[in-house]
């Protein structure tokens, strides 16, 4: 934080401005009883003190730089390359404020230009907007942008079970009073047929995640045979997908996605306790008008020269009013530009080395846990960096565990998203992840099996007392 | 200002245009109303095969300004749209009457066009709206 120093000659003159003797005088206005009243505090502490006391507190935290994490479930621990930091904590950059007029500086539309053309390069599709809110809000604002190619003819919207349960919730929400209905929540887990038998004439659109939230990865195959389905019904094909995973896998333009939006999160912005996060929006050509958020064009001054330019601009806000669809007009500014520092500096092959260590982790940490007695992994198909395994004990139990012996912050509990995925964990594996933080895991596993049996046993005997008594 | 006017073609009050060509009615934006609107970026017609309801909305046109409803100034079924301004929209301000219809419609009550100014009329309403709005 800046320090801005307030000397007396300045205190002085700003009196002098505003016409007041002194700074008591500004307060004249509040009855003299209630100018000063009694606060219970503590005496007050030296800085020295203060930065002792507040020091002990903070380290009462747990943080990722102290704790190993194996949980993933939407939100990831991947490597940020300090470069991010020290470019978006520039002045021309730092604000909390999203800059969204037209006067709007060069450079940062320049820098949004960047990011849009690494989003459409890495998603495999047209063009990308500038950014959403999250994960979330993008896939929400495909509904909406699906509705409206559909004319309001198409009010029905399939909604992937393993599509992440928050997103669902989202579009939900926004959905409420449009008249809109979903299908497709209550359908087998991981069967694709089953979603593509639901593609109907009234169908805007259908929304799955790739790899899903359960982990399983979908091959190019099995993407392109239900986009070709959702297609000759005439709807939209909307996928959700970790742009870490495009490092290593086949982008959803090249299997048919209309949409290919999800969290920007794990690119260059840190877990930073939920937010603020960045959701990625890229889509065909032909249907831009129809999304909402804004796009920024590169173009030519009078003079010739290269320049940049709100190509579709907050046209919600303050062009189509109350036509607008959504009323989406910002975008998340400073995550987009770290997304975008992120790529830059990872570079094509430093993208594919990250998805690479998450993949190769998470199969040998995947191979240890299965072979632990009492643990099994359930996910079948392929999997990229997150993977089901059943447990012995319930999982909250397990987790309290890992993290109060072993340090270790656990997987999801799938239990309270998938009734029938009780006492399963989703685990999740990146290149943050050393062999010793995954070989502690499955070593602390395997103790908990233990002492679950031992604990069994004991209570029999117990039990046995009491029976005998 | 002056403005173009299609004589063959007659108008509505919201500025919509319509000229009868043979069994099929052509519909589009008058020259003022591109004036209004400014640079046109995106024109949203209806689909082939709906009905149309005079008075009631039938696509939107987008400026850099401003997006505006075009209303239907003739019932009747659409049976073509001009797909060509997906592409190029800026037809509407270069060249409201012809290249930039909008729809053509079977009109399903041939007595509503009555209802509409003919050329010199719509001028004079033009002329008034001018003075009125001050543009």
């Amino acid at each position: 934080m800046d320090y801005i120093p307030n000397t007396d000659a300045d205190r002085d003159e700003m009196l002098k401005v505003v016409g007041v003797k002194s700074v008591d005088d500004l307060f004249a206005d509040v009855p003299e009883k209630l100018r000063f009243p009694k606060l219970d505090l503590p005496p007050a502490l030296t800085e020295m003190e203060m930065l002792q006391e507040l020091q002990a507190l903070g380290d009462e935290n747990d943080d990722l730089n102290h704790i190993a994490c194996f949980l993933g479930a939407g939100a990831y621990n991947h490597f940020v390359p300090k470069v991010v930091d020290s470019i978006i904590s520039r002045g021309e950059f730092y604000t909390a404020y999203t800059p969204y007029q037209p006067e709007i500086s060069q450079g940062t539309l320049q820098a949004h230009f960047e990011y849009q053309s690494m989003i459409a390069a890495l998603t495999g599709m047209e063009v990308s907007n500038v950014s959403h809110y999250d994960g979330a809000t993008a896939v929400a604002e495909a509904v909406i942008q699906a509705l409206q190619v559909g004319r309001g003819k198409r009010l029905k919207v399939v909604l992937s079970p393993t599509l992440n349960p928050q997103y669902r919730e989202v579009v939900h929400t926004y959905i409420q009073g449009m008249g809109v209905t979903t299908v497709g929540e209550d359908a087998p887990l991981g069967d694709l047929d089953a979603l593509a038998s639901l593609a109907e004439k009234d169908v805007a659109c259908v929304i799955v995640q790739n790899p899903d939230f359960l982990g399983r990865l979908y091959t190019r195959g099995e993407m392109q045979a239900l986009a070709d389905k959702v297609h000759a019904a005439g709807a939209l094909f909307v996928v959700s997908v970790d742009p870490v995973s495009l490092g290593l896998f086949t982008p959803p333009g090249h299997y048919g996605a209309d949409v290919a939006c999800g969290e920007g999160q794990p690119l260059g912005n840190t877990l930073s306790f939920g937010g603020p996060y960045v959701g990625f929006y890229a889509m065909k050509l032909d249907d831009v008008r129809k999304s909402a958020g804004r796009i920024v064009g590169e173009t030519v001054d009078v003079d010739g020269k290269r320049g940049y330019v709100l190509t579709l601009s907050t046209r919600e806000q303050h062009i189509r009013r109350d036509k607008a669809s959504s009323n989406i007009c910002s975008n998340q500014a400073l995550n987009a530009l770290a997304a975008a520092i992120h790529m830059a500096a990872m570079g094509k092959h430093g993208l594919r080395k990250a998805a690479e260590l998450s993949y190769h982790k998470a199969h040998y940490a995947a191979a240890l846990i299965d072979k632990l007695e009492g643990y099994a992994v359930k996910s079948d198909g392929l999997f990229f960096k997150e993977f089901i395994i059943q447990c012995p004990q319930p999982v909250a139990e397990i987790n309290q565990r890992l993290l109060d012996e072993w340090g270790i912050l656990g997987g999801y509990d799938l239990g309270s998203d998938y009734p029938e995925l009780d006492g399963h964990m989703l685990i999740c594996v990146t290149e943050m992840n050393n062999r010793a933080e995954i070989e502690a895991l499955a070593e602390a596993l395997a103790g908990m099996s233990a002492i679950a049996t031992e604990d069994l046993e004991g209570q029999d005997e117990s039990n046995d007392v009491e029976e005998v008594a | 200002m002056a403005y173009k006017f299609d004589a063959k073609a007659r108008y509505a009050r919201s500025h919509e245009w319509v000229r009868v060509e043979g069994d099929v009615a052509v519909v589009g934006v008058s020259d003022y109303a591109q004036h209004l609107l400014s640079d046109i970026v995106y024109v949203e017609l209806p689909e082939v095969g709906d009905t149309l309801t005079k008075g009631e909305s039938m696509g939107t046109v987008e400026s850099v300004k401003a997006a505006e409803d075009a209303y239907a100034p003739v019932s009747g079924e659409v049976i073509e749209v001009n797909t060509e301004l997906e592409d190029n929209p800026e037809w509407v301000n270069e060249d409201p009457y012809n290249k930039a219809w909008l729809i053509k419609v079977t009109l399903s009550d041939e007595s509503e066009l009555a209802d509409l100014m003919d050329a010199t009329t719509y001028e004079a309403y033009v002329q008034e709206e001018e003075e009125k709005g001050g543009h």
